[in-house]
């Protein structure tokens, strides 16, 4: 059982992880969807499409990852949250089928490049909207019977849930412009600071916004971050929060390159660990603990040896894949 | 129960149709990452300009094909859990880490390496770039490697044991378990497929241009190629598939009796139906068209051979015979018609016309698509024939799908269709309009640029004003031929 509760206990630190890369990875990539109408015709819009366009299917990769590290390691909570929010996956997948084509059918297709144009920012908003209201919808809870989800095909749709979609869209739209400050120069560097500033306003008080509404959820998610000893363990993660929070608003304000997007970042792991502390041992809450929903030791142990052996490779050479393309974006091409 | 009935048969038609759509780009994309890896190789070894020539042509089509593998195939990884929770937990904890693997070794290698391959020819140097084409290729193979597993294992569960709360649980060797009865077969099989359909999208899109411009040396390479591979590849594959079907008869013989047509049992031999409608509610074969006894001929490898029908299978555990009947022999038929184009164009290389004969290439042209049509019907073929199980003997479809309300599955049934048909559709549209430009010296690759000469198909000069000779320079910003 110990041994049991250690593996299992890792798994559910590496599906973490796992969602953790995706949301900031494919986040930049959807951010940048969602920011492409803001972007002029032409180059500008171009050389944003480029700065992501060798990155952006290893990105995606992570959410195969952990769709299928779920589905491998706690097939129970796969089994029950994705009928859970059915038409938000469904809609998620669909967007990004939009999303994901674009990035090739706009450049074989000038004449209508406006079409994929749209078709990349719709994707890209409908992916990021879909994905924060998933999240909403498992914090606010899954009713489940026995070993299958017992509640209608609309029970993810709650005021709560489109507050944590519009806030998971605000918070890729900074992870993106950031990228883009990062990532470009001249003229559409200041386009994109001036949209990372309004859209880390917006993440702020919209993280802020989910925090509050979350206590108010469930009685241990208010334990947790309300009341002795919790809270001193859980403080340090508003109060970090705050301190990145000021930090980023001052690395856009000042002449900046990559500090705003490591920032974002961040800010983002600081949620993340908001969230951990929030639902843990949850999975599928309010019911279902990651040991309820743990795949049998076998399992996990032979996954086990292959993600520490193969997982360091794969860091390596993404690593490596974002070395080649390093710098600011040029009308590749153009030598 | 109505209801439940009906989301059933939603969620199983949802699956076939995105599953299907998806397998079309793998079925391509496997193939082509291979040609394109040995199209590099040969520029590297040999330093003809033609060779990148060609690994661009295609590399533009492979960028495109990917894209689409991509996208459907990520509604693939979700598909198990939208639609078919109750599968997936009682096999997730078997079929699970088969798929995690196929994610870890597989898609962070074809993802992490192409955008290396299709942009970074200028910046990594030429080692390094077929270096990670090679990768990409690698990894459309080790996904194939283990989605396989995943399918036939499913076909042919071994080394589990039903958990206390009915999952399937690990009890053998994972080795026994990925290495499971049907799997190698299966995966030599497909993986053949794969090529075979490749070979033949290249050799016909070479004798379409062949035919409007024979002297095009671009042209004559790729279908030189092609013809080597349907010629040499095609008897192979018949091979393979019938030691598959062998397989098959051994541990799903409803299977093979369904794809026979052999509703009774024949113990004096049984014949090889070439055509027929099968009638499930009768339990028989109509306007039957057979030869006597050369189905025990194949099948047992003997005349008298006594073989069992559909008659020894509960009705209730018997696939539907008409989808599996029908699929089977189309996909036998255009097996046979790549061989039949493969000894054809050895007959034309041996009498030096390889080039010269307007019919064969116009065959070739017909045969270009083939391979996606045989694909899935051979997929039809062994899924179909799987029912009414989804891990054969031991689960059943109707007891495999999520607790979704009927109207649930048919929005996102008609929202699939819809997208896949417009999305795709342009997609496979971009591609026939690449195709449909001679590949010619200079070939351009996948880099964007809205400077210079704009690389999109639409701007080439029509195929009457540049027959591909290659007379026509080198615009300065395109990747410098090779030393």
């Amino acid at each position: 059982m110990s041994i049991n509760f250690d593996l299992t206990t890792i798994w559910a630190f590496i599906i973490a992880f796992a969602v953790f890369a995706y949301v900031v990875m494919d986040g930049f990539d959807l951010g940048i969807g969602i920011l492409f109408p803001t972007f002029e015709v032409g180059p500008e819009r171009d050389r944003a499409m480029n700065s992501i366009a060798p990155v952006w299917d290893g990105n995606e990769t992570w959410l195969v990852l952990g769709g299928g590290g779920l589905f491998a390691a706690f097939p129970l909570a796969y089994a029950l949250i994705l009928p859970a929010t059915y038409p938000l996956i469904i809609a998620m997948l669909l967007g990004l089928v939009f999303r994901g084509v674009a990035f090739e059918f706009r450049w074989r297709d000038p004449g209508h490049r406006r079409i994929w144009d749209a078709a990349f920012t719709g994707g890209s908003f409908v992916a990021a909207m879909a994905q924060g209201m998933t999240l909403g919808a498992l914090l606010q809870g899954v009713t489940v019977t026995g070993r299958t989800y017992d509640g209608s095909w609309f029970d993810w749709f709650t005021p709560y849930t489109l507050l944590t979609g519009v806030g998971t869209v605000a918070g890729y739209a900074l992870l993106g412009a950031t990228w883009l400050v990062w990532k470009l120069d001249g003229e559409s560097q200041r386009h994109a600071r001036k949209l990372g500033k309004r859209a880390a306003w917006a993440t702020f008080l919209l993280m802020g916004g989910v925090s509050l509404y979350n206590v108010t959820l469930n009685a241990q998610y208010a334990e947790r971050w309300l009341s002795a000893p919790e809270i001193y363990y859980a403080a340090p993660v508003p109060i970090l929060t705050g301190l990145v929070a000021l930090a980023l608003l001052r690395a856009l304000s000042v002449e900046r390159h990559s500090k705003p997007f490591w920032l974002s970042i961040t800010l983002f792991f600081l949620g993340m660990a908001g969230l951990g502390v929030t639902m843990w041992p949850y999975i599928v809450p309010p019911d279902i603990t990651i040991w309820d929903a743990a795949a049998p030791e076998k399992s996990q142990v032979f996954m086990l040896v292959g993600t520490a052996i193969i997982m360091p490779i794969i860091i390596a050479y993404t690593a490596w894949a974002y070395w080649v393309f390093r710098g600011k974006t040029e009308d590749e091409g153009y030598h | 129960m109505f209801d439940s009935l009906d989301a059933l048969l939603l969620a199983r038609i949802q699956f076939a149709f995105t599953v299907s759509f998806h397998f079309i780009f793998p079925a391509f994309s496997i193939g082509l990452a291979s040609y394109l890896a040995v199209l590099e190789g040969l520029w590297l070894k040999t330093g003809k300009q033609l060779y990148l020539d060609l690994f661009k042509y295609w590399l533009k089509i492979f960028a495109i094909a990917f894209a689409m593998g991509v996208v459907s195939g990520i509604v693939m990884s979700y598909q198990f859990g939208t639609n078919w929770s109750v599968f997936s937990d009682i096999t997730g904890p078997i079929l699970g880490p088969l798929m995690a693997y196929e994610v870890l070794t597989a898609f962070f290698l074809e993802a992490g390496f192409l955008g290396v391959m299709l942009f970074g020819m200028n910046r990594v140097g030429k080692k390094l770039h077929f270096t990670a084409t090679l990768m990409v290729a690698v990894g459309t193979f080790i996904s194939a490697f283990w989605i396989l597993s995943v399918n036939s294992w499913m076909h042919t569960p071994v080394g589990f044991t039903t958990g206390a709360n009915g999952q399937l649980l690990p009890e053998a060797s994972w080795f026994e378990i990925v290495f499971n009865p049907s799997f190698p077969y299966r995966l030599v099989h497909t993986v053949i497929a794969a090529y075979l359909t490749t070979a033949f999208v290249v050799g016909g899109v070479a004798a379409w241009h062949l035919l409007k411009d024979k002297t095009n040396g671009h042209a004559r390479k790729m279908f030189s190629m092609a013809m080597w591979m349907a010629a040499l590849v095609a008897p192979i594959q018949i091979f393979a598939g019938d030691m598959h079907g062998l397989n098959t008869m051994e541990h799903q013989p409803q299977k093979v009796m369904a794809m026979e047509g052999h509703y009774e049992s024949h113990p004096e031999g049984a014949p090889l139906y070439l055509f027929g409608i099968p009638n499930d509610e009768e339990q028989r074969l109509d306007y039957a068209i057979g030869i006597p006894k050369l189905s025990s001929l194949i099948l047992k490898h003997e005349l008298d051979a006594p073989l069992a029908g559909l008659d020894t299978i509960p009705d209730e555990d018997q696939p539907p015979v008409l989808p599996v009947f029908f699929a089977f022999r189309v996909m036998v038929g255009i097996g046979f018609a790549m061989l039949g184009i493969g000894v054809w164009s050895m007959f034309a290389r041996y009498r030096k016309k390889l080039y010269d004969w307007p019919w064969l290439h116009r065959a070739a042209v017909l045969m270009g698509p083939s391979g996606f049509v045989a694909v899935i019907a051979g997929w039809i073929t062994t899924e179909v024939g799987r029912q009414p199980f989804t891990v054969y003997g031991v689960l059943r479809t109707a007891q495999s799908a999520s607790p979704l309300d009927a109207p649930a599955v048919a929005a996102s049934l008609i929202a699939f269709v819809v997208i896949y048909f417009a999305v795709f559709g342009a997609g496979t549209w971009y591609i026939l309009r690449l195709m449909s430009h001679p590949p010619h010296l200079g070939e351009k690759g996948v880099k964007r640029t809205e400077k210079g000469p704009v690389r999109t198909a639409g701007i080439t000069p029509g195929p009457t004003q540049n027959p591909g000779r290659g007379n026509e320079p080198l615009p300065d910003h395109e990747v410098a031929p090779a030393e």
